[in-house]
């Protein structure tokens, strides 16, 4: 590939808005508070055809119906929905002109990270020049996914150029029936991204490894869809270890996985959104929808890893329709100071010797409350259906709680359910048996943990374990006085 | 290399060390008996740095530095080692990836770069030779689920890796049945040099037959009240505590 610079510059700008996940084609900002005008008025900005528009207004009108839910084991001061702007065109990238311009603290923590100053420039919105290496990556990463007849772009970008599949599939994972949050979410989406594997394709790389760098800049209301054809597998990452200081205090995404007949998703998260400060003040609520479908002998595995945001209300499900198909869910969730977090997941056994796993690390900090909660069903069609759920819980200190709530409904009495928890504290025997052998007191506790949490960590992608794990070192620092 | 002074020690505001002089030398191995509650244990923890006990008059120098004024990851970077009587689990970690932690903490906290995987892999092989380890050992989770010998067989383990100045060796027969315990005083053995300092509590005269010391020293009620050779454990044997205690008063 002999480029010239120029044409290196040029390629990458278009590529900025071909494989971005944000497109850069208007620079209206609507006005704070939420109506119908104002659905309809991001579907017109986003140059959406009618069926979209139609859709946003359904989920609109059956919102303004619904009530906000409390049922979770979290307090927060409940979003003020007329006092937020949903619609902002793309913020200019360029925030400040040098790295020195950003706060000190931030770089501190990226560099711990091991993120690159290049990559640091784009997280925090500095000025960037052409980086070659980006380049060669994004080409060789298209050139390989188009060959093989992957789509991977953004939902908007999906939504004009390949609106059958759209059509066929949004929504019906998550309907925005389902939930306070799936419906506004469904309304009022900014944007997000589109994943499509074709039948009997095995995507030959992780998604998003490149596209970590943009997806510091996601929206409030973010949708993503995910159809692995039948046969296909795909291993999709999201999210991103750098720490996200945004403005915006409430997200609500909307996730949605489809696995046909024989298919695989493998779909790992970390999550590092703003938790507040060290006194409780601000940070991110994040309630999140995500959820699959498995058709028959599909395979869907959500690992995630949380340790960001001041309030997490997110539940990765699968719904094993299929016979013989399988749901697993590995989760770390993180919690210091004043955070909180009610995660979980739901197991929906519907088809027949369908399985289940769930593997659940809450790790507590700080005056922090961690909650598991899950569900698992079992239909009465699922015969031989089995699920073995763990959850673990870890407390740091006398100020902070894990909570556990598991929820059974097993209607075939052929099904084998098996509920394993346990809850441990680190001791300061054991701090002290690593200080004795010259490990110090965070260094211990960031073994502890990993030890604790290695069940999940292994399920990770290599690269991206290895980046959790600091990720947790960093997230309890200081918890231990 | 170790000059202990009039140390007194609490714990809970109870005084367990009631002005304790001892000196060790390079080379030396020194072995600490006495009944139970007489303070063995504590002198092993306020050495070694558990904040659980408070120094209240006396000091503890290791080749000149004032260890009361240390953490007890420093003390252990200088060449402090205890060899647990209680040895913590940590379940999910590695006996391996634990030895390389605390190995390259030590050596960071000396300005050294991290022991390259494969000499820390030949020297884990070495080690784990010499006290009878398998392979299938070291990729279990630290001290989870092992026998009372396994637990003390990795202590001894982990001191040859780290190669410590000063070793303490608490209890260290305790649990132990007696092919445990030679794999365990063989080790010591091996690593014992003119450099090298032991310093063995033990309640019985029974390890002091596989690792020789050059002193005995009797605690009771928080003093050493008798101090003398090898000839002294064999005595205690043959005539118990009681006979210290009829001494002294």
């Amino acid at each position: 590939m002999a480029y010239t610079e120029e044409e290196l510059k040029k390629e990458l700008e278009t590529k900025e808005y071909e494989y971005g996940f944000y497109t850069d084609i208007e620079s209206d900002t609507i006005p704070v508070g939420l109506n119908e005008d104002v659905v309809r008025k991001i579907s017109k900005l986003k140059g959406e055809p009618k069926w979209m528009t139609d859709w946003r207004i359904s989920a609109f009108k059956f919102w303004t119906q619904m009530k906000e839910p409390d049922w979770s084991n979290v307090k927060y001061k409940k979003p003020d929905f007329q006092d937020i702007s949903y619609y902002s065109a793309p913020k200019s990238k360029k925030k400040y002109d040098s790295l020195d311009d950003v706060d000190p603290e931030l770089i501190k923590t990226f560099n711990k990270l091991g993120i690159s100053l290049e990559e640091q420039k784009k997280l925090t919105g500095v000025a960037v020049d052409v980086v070659m290496d980006s380049v060669s990556v994004a080409t060789t990463f298209r050139e390989t996914l188009s060959k093989k007849g992957i789509i991977f772009c953004s939902i908007s970008e999906a939504i004009k150029e390949y609106p059958d599949l759209v059509r066929k599939y949004l929504g019906t994972v998550v309907p925005f029936k389902d939930n306070y949050y799936a419906a506004l979410n469904s309304a009022v989406f900014s944007d997000g991204s589109f994943c499509y594997i074709p039948k009997g394709v095995r995507c030959p790389m992780e998604l998003s490894t490149y596209f970590r760098i943009n997806q510091a800049g996601t929206g409030q209301f973010e949708r993503t869809l995910v159809i692995a054809d039948e046969s296909s597998y795909v291993s999709y990452l999201e999210g991103c270890t750098a720490p996200s200081r945004d403005e915006n205090q409430l997200h609500a995404a909307v996730v949605e996985l489809v696995a046909l007949d024989n298919a695989e998703i493998k779909y790992s998260t970390v999550q590092n959104w703003y938790p507040g400060n060290k006194h409780g003040k601000g940070g991110v609520y994040n309630f999140v929808t995500k959820r699959g479908i498995c058709h028959k002998n599909s395979k869907i595995s959500w690992t995630q890893v949380e340790t960001g945001s001041a309030v997490t209300w997110k539940y990765p499900s699968c719904i094993l329709k299929g016979d013989n198909s399988i749901g697993e869910f590995y989760s770390i969730a993180v919690t210091n100071n004043f955070q909180q977090a009610d995660t979980g997941t739901k197991m929906i056994h519907l088809g027949k010797n369908t399985r289940s796993t769930i593997i659940s690390k809450g790790i507590s900090a700080g005056k922090s409350q961690n909650s598991y909660r899950g569900l698992v069903k079992i239909e009465p069609r699922a015969k031989n259906a089995r699920n073995f759920s763990q959850c673990d819980s870890l407390l740091m200190g006398n100020l902070c709680g894990a909570h556990t709530f598991p929820y059974i409904e097993a209607r075939n009495n052929s099904a084998q359910i098996e509920h394993e928890a346990t809850t441990s504290k680190i001791g300061e025997d054991q701090i002290f048996y690593c200080n004795q052998r010259g490990i110090d007191t965070e260094k211990a506790i960031a073994l502890i943990v990993n030890g604790f949490s290695k069940e999940v960590l292994n399920k990770l992608p290599m690269e991206f374990a290895v980046e959790a794990q600091k990720l947790l070192e960093i997230s309890l620092e200081g918890s231990v006085g | 290399m170790l000059i202990i002074k009039n140390l007194h020690a609490t714990v809970d505001g109870k005084e367990i060390l009631k002005g304790i002089n001892l000196e060790l030398k390079p080379g030396e191995v020194h072995a600490i008996m006495g009944p139970n509650g007489s303070g063995k244990s504590t002198l092993a923890s306020v050495i070694s740095g558990n904040e659980d006990y408070i120094i209240t008059k006396g000091e503890i120098l290791f080749d000149d530095n004032d260890l009361s004024e240390l953490d007890a990851e420093e003390r252990a970077h200088l060449g402090v080692f205890l060899s647990f009587q209680y040895p913590v689990e940590i379940p999910g970690v590695t006996v391996t990836n634990f030895i390389k932690t605390a190995i390259n903490s030590s050596r960071k906290a000396t300005g050294k770069e991290d022991l390259p995987a494969a000499e820390m892999l030949k020297k884990i092989r070495e080690k784990a030779k010499l006290l009878d380890i398998n392979s299938k050992f070291l990729s279990r989770s630290l001290n989870e689920g092992f026998s009372g010998g396994e637990k003390k067989r990795n202590e001894i383990f982990q001191m040859a890796m780290l190669e410590p100045k000063l070793s303490i060796l608490d209890e260290t027969d305790s649990g132990l049945d007696i092919d445990a315990l030679k794999i365990v005083a063989n080790g010591v053995n091996k690593l014992r040099d003119k450099e090298n300092g032991f310093l063995v509590i033990t309640h019985y005269q029974r390890l002091l037959e596989y690792i020789i010391p050059d002193y005995v020293h009797v605690l009771f009620e928080g003093k050493i009240v008798k101090s003398g050779s090898k000839e002294l454990a064999n005595k205690l044997e043959e005539k118990g505590y009681d006979w210290i205690k009829k001494e002294i008063v």
